[in-house]
């Protein structure tokens, strides 16, 4: 038995006030915290990304270290919208409705060059870059990107999430940003 | 009998007239014949339906567009085998590309359905008596038939993607 405690780092606490026994810090910094670490994923798997991103769940890469412990294969409870592979353009109101039906707040992370940009089918039947369907956070490149860069793209939304203001989905930025894209 | 092309296209040409089966070709080792509208119909019916030929399944279904080549631009051309006697043949019908119609053969074969509907949503064929001639691969809001030459195989909405990262 190796003794894993000194693998195992502890999240940063939140700038506050300490003193003897007690600990004061702003709300939106403890909601950060914990949303930071309980990022759920919604897997929306088209193709090889998808391939890659099912070796980011296994045992080497293991998703779960960052909270992304349940895979959520519905838009219940999901924080993060992942698309992996070619989106069709037939298949675009389908993303669409999946991002609809997620509950604020919700994050979009594009993997791979298909689902960034069309990648290399240049083709009157795919759709190029699913960011002309939802509104996109964050992109991983590569084609198909390896598990490390998913995790990447992972603790850059983990960031965004963390510092994001308890008020930002309220913003008339935001508003408009989803009226652009006719989400109500 | 053994199934050769030469007694098969013998077969064909006494059952139909040579004024209908012309061209006849030997391109690949698969025998290739041009035929009407007016008998694409009967024919796919007697190699189905005729005792010693049983040429009974077909294979393929698929359009081609000869840009230019005015009464033959558009083409339909159809594979059968007969999976008795382990024999291939393909029949192709030619028409312009003002009147792209043919007759359906969804009565003979239900496979024929979605066969003639792909056609359609890639070509812009229209079958006459198909039950249910509407896109099946592409999305509905597509106002062209993207298959045909005068259309870019490409996205037109960007312009980021330049050929020199196709390789083209």
């Amino acid at each position: 038995m190796s003794d894993t405690n000194k693998d195992i780092m502890m999240a940063e606490a939140p700038e506050g006030i300490s003193g003897a026994g007690f600990f004061a810090t702003s709300l939106e910094k403890v909601i950060g915290l914990a949303r930071k670490h309980s990022l759920w994923p919604l897997p929306f798997a088209t193709s090889c990304c998808g391939i890659e991103y099912m070796a980011t769940m296994g045992a080497n890469y293991d998703i779960s270290r960052f909270g992304s412990e349940r895979p959520s294969f519905s838009p219940r409870q999901a924080d993060i919208l992942m698309v992996m592979g070619t989106i069709a353009k037939k298949m675009g109101p389908v993303v669409k409705q999946v991002y609809e039906q997620m509950a604020e707040p919700r994050w979009v992370i594009a993997v791979g060059a298909c689902a960034s940009s069309g990648g290399i089918f240049d083709t009157y039947s795919v759709l190029q870059g699913i960011d002309r369907v939802v509104p996109v956070d964050v992109y991983v490149p590569g084609c198909p990107p390896r598990p490390e860069q998913i995790l990447d793209g992972l603790m850059r939304v983990q960031e965004l999430a963390e510092s994001e203001s308890l008020r930002r989905r309220d913003s008339p930025e935001y508003q408009a940003l989803l009226a652009s894209y006719n989400i109500k | 009998m053994e199934l050769t092309n030469e007694n098969v296209l013998g077969k064909i040409i006494s059952e139909f007239g040579e004024e209908n089966i012309w061209d006849a070709m030997n391109p690949d080792g698969i025998m290739t014949i041009t035929t009407n509208r007016e008998t694409i119909h009967k024919l796919v019916k007697y190699l189905r339906d005729d005792k010693e030929l049983q040429i009974s399944f077909l294979t393929t279904m698929c359009g081609i567009h000869y840009p230019g080549q005015g009464e033959k631009e558009m083409c339909m051309m159809y594979q059968k085998h007969s999976l008795r006697h382990n024999y291939r043949i393909r029949i192709k019908v030619y028409m312009p590309a003002s009147d792209p119609v043919l007759p359906t053969l969804t009565d003979l074969y239900a496979t024929a359905n979605w066969m003639e509907r792909e056609a359609f949503d890639f070509y812009g064929f229209k079958f006459i008596g198909h039950p249910n001639l509407t896109r099946i691969l592409n999305i509905e809001e597509m106002e062209y038939h993207p298959m045909l030459k005068q259309y870019p195989l490409e996205d037109q909405t960007r312009e980021d993607k330049i050929n020199t990262y196709f390789g083209r």
